[in-house]
């Protein structure tokens, strides 16, 4: 198959999972690339534990990150680590909530678009596409946190991780 | 094709197909994962609306196709079962206007009671089906099923599954069709509308004479793509299904269908002649494999471990391998449970601590079952929970049956509950019986839907509503109350105990707003006000 990126996040309902991928999936698209997403909608806002996949490329087929493809692990929340692990493949890049100082954010809301700005370290989608997809799905008094939320982690991630591809 | 690439979940682009196939009017019924296609298609500018039920949609649905105008149904695959009456019958008549009816079905159950596959109804009903594999698929395929409808006068099934509803793939929308559609009109045509059995009998065999030309235009014409590769192994493959299939075996031969009833049958023979080893890639039940074999196809299905859960990549490189082996199964995640705050919390801590016999019913509130309340006993279908606890009624001992309550959300209440009250007043069990609405004034599970009971339309716009306590006193309820559980003068526990000791028909109605949707609420209310006034001033004016 041609180039597919493949990233996986995880977290608990309420953390902003699916909001992430989708800011990420936008990025993709944005980017040019061919994008699929895909995740269990439902008990998503009940506070158990969700994951969302999104797989960009050349030509995407199945939606569904296959378990042990993971290029990249996105987890939101330290207690669903361990239970996606499974989910990487081997060499495949770990960004956990511990790369965000909390203390660094005003919101701590914002974590997950932190975690995207960590992401985006790791990743071949240029920051304006990432930017614009953050503002496209977040409402307008809540750009500039995000943008700041985005900068911190992106910030605090560059060169920690090798990039994923 | 324009150039725009549209980001889209399957359920936006059913939607945005049906706004482009001109449809007048979408009605449904909330259900994961059908629920998002009626409020894009509100939110795009289509007329959308909520039905009490599924059955009451499909009917309402009808009438506006029997009218000359498109009309789109949704529903999960278990809302079918609701709607099942009017669609055995709607598939004799001759419609005027488009109808295509969504069943969305949950392979795996990632929010729902079974996995009924729901391509044994288009056989059974002689419904014609369509079954997309992506995003652009669900928007061509429903753009598709409006056409085919009205050609051939016949309510189509468009099946989709969570993987499709849910997964969101790149969509290049097109440029509507050239020319008004025609204007709702009536035209009386009773032969084609009325099916008593003189109009009926004949109707049944029109019905199999479309079916037999729908069959030779999809052998003709029907949606389907081959993949040429090695004819070592050929798959044919249906839904989400054969894109996972591509990915497990890029070098096969595939044959993938769009339209799966009618089958393609000469089509597929042709394929099935140019492949070595024909295995047939479906999720769900062996639908597609058995119609193969009945034609005298001889094709491989998949091992029966894999009738159960949805497919993937991984699953689908186990079938082609043939490997019957356990699976690895999956890590367990935090399971769901009641928000904090939420109402229905103090309810379920009432029925443990009165160790209630709790036959249960579907919503948030099925949480119920889990620690720390375990208060559940029961839980089938929408609004069995009323039925269900008058059968333990009318057979348990005394001691036993005086436990019994039935819980029932109030939406799940107006779909299917009004008539298990109906029961209840008609032949009340010798202890009588007590039935609890939760009353969080949405459609919560689903994602905070309206429905009859909220006052508000669709588009969160108020309209008439229906007062549940109202309703049981006018059907003979004895005993009528209401209780606010946050309120902690109201002792819900004291009133129940009464109430269980008593042998008559009571209704509580415990009222308290979902906490997620209460925020929502006082602002639709505010924009009500304010329009109400607003519509004052320019009367006076």
């Amino acid at each position: 198959m041609a180039f597919v990126k493949n990233i996986v996040i995880a977290g608990l309902g309420g953390q902003g999972v699916l909001t992430s991928s989708d800011i990420l999936a936008d990025a993709a698209l944005a980017a040019g690339f061919d994008v699929k997403k895909s995740e269990l909608h439902g008990m998503s806002q009940r506070g158990g534990s969700v994951t969302s996949d999104v797989r960009y490329g050349d030509a995407v087929l199945s939606p569904m990150v296959p378990p042990g493809e993971a290029d990249v692990l996105l987890v939101l929340e330290p207690t669903q680590v361990d239970i996606n692990l499974a989910l990487l493949r081997a060499g495949g890049v770990l960004i956990g909530p511990d790369v965000i100082d909390p203390a660094a954010l005003r919101n701590r809301k914002s974590l997950n678009v932190a975690m995207l700005g960590a992401l985006s370290a790791a990743l071949d989608i240029g920051e304006a596409h990432w930017l614009t997809a953050v503002r496209a799905n977040l409402a307008p008094k809540l750009h500039a946190l995000n943008e700041e939320a985005f900068s911190i982690g992106r910030a605090a991630a560059v060169g920690r991780f090798a990039r994923a591809d | 094709m324009t150039e725009e690439r549209l980001l889209l979940s399957g359920d936006d682009a059913v939607a945005l197909g049906a706004l482009h196939a001109g449809v007048r009017l979408g009605t449904g019924y909330p259900g994961t994962p059908s629920t998002e296609i009626l409020e894009t298609f509100d939110r795009v500018g289509g007329r959308a609306q909520w039905s009490p039920n599924e059955k009451v949609a499909l009917e309402v649905a009808i009438g506006v196709a029997f009218a000359g105008a498109r009309a789109l149904v949704t529903m999960k695959h278990v809302g079918l079962n609701v709607a099942a009456d009017p669609l055995f019958t709607a598939t004799y008549t001759d419609v005027e206007g488009g109808l295509v009816i969504v069943s969305a079905d949950d392979p795996g159950m990632a929010s729902s009671q079974n996995e009924q596959d729901n391509r044994h109804y288009a056989r059974a009903a002689g419904a014609p089906m369509l079954e997309p594999r992506d995003s652009q698929q669900a928007y061509d395929y429903t753009r598709l099923a409006f056409a085919l409808s009205e050609r051939w006068k016949i309510p189509l099934i468009l099946r989709l599954t969570t993987r499709v509803c849910h997964a969101k793939t790149v969509v290049r929308p097109r440029p509507m069709d050239a020319g008004p559609l025609p204007e709702p009109h009536f035209a009386r045509d009773i032969p084609a509308r009325v099916m008593i059995p003189a109009y009926a009998k004949p109707a049944h065999h029109r019905l199999r004479a479309k079916l037999a030309e729908i069959e030779a235009w999809n052998d003709a014409d029907g949606p389907m793509q081959v993949d040429e590769g090695d004819p070592a192994l050929g798959i044919i493959a249906t839904g989400v299904a054969a894109m996972h299939a591509r990915e497990a075996a890029p070098d096969a031969r595939q044959l993938t269908i769009g339209m799966t009833y009618p089958l393609p049958m000469q089509r597929i023979r042709a394929f099935a002649r140019g492949c070595e080893r024909l295995l047939v890639i479906e999720e769900g039940d062996p639908v597609l494999v058995d119609s193969l074999r009945v034609a005298g196809i001889e094709a491989e299905g998949k091992p029966e471990m894999y009738r159960f859960g949805e497919l993937n990549v991984a699953r689908v490189r186990r079938i082609i391998e043939g490997d019957r082996s356990p699976e690895p199964k999956p890590a367990p995640g935090k399971p769901p449970e009641l928000c904090q705050g939420c109402s229905h919390r103090g309810v379920f801590e009432v029925l443990r601590d009165l160790d209630c016999i709790v036959a249960g019913d579907i919503g948030c509130y099925t949480l119920g079952v889990l620690p720390p309340f375990s208060a559940m006993d029961s839980c089938v279908c929408m609004g069995a929970a009323i039925g269900v606890g008058l059968g333990l009624r009318h057979v348990l001992p005394e001691a036993e049956a005086r436990r019994v309550v039935s819980v029932i959300g109030d939406s799940t209440f107006v779909h299917s509950g009004i008539t298990g009250l109906a029961e209840m007043v008609y032949n009340p069990p010798p202890t009588g019986h007590v039935v609890l609405i939760l009353d969080n004034g949405t459609t919560a599970m689903t994602g905070l839907q309206e429905h009859p009971g909220t006052g508000r339309l669709l588009d969160h716009s108020p309209t008439a509503k229906i007062s549940f306590e109202a309703l049981a006193r006018s059907m003979g309820v004895e005993n009528v109350h209401v209780v606010d559980v946050l309120d902690k003068a109201q002792s819900l526990s004291a009133l129940l105990t009464d109430l269980l000791a008593r042998s008559e028909t009571s209704l509580v109605v415990t009222r308290q707003p979902c906490v997620l949707a209460a925020p929502k609420i006082r602002q639709y209310e505010k924009t009500a006000e304010a329009q109400r006034i607003a519509g004052c001033t320019a009367t006076t004016d």
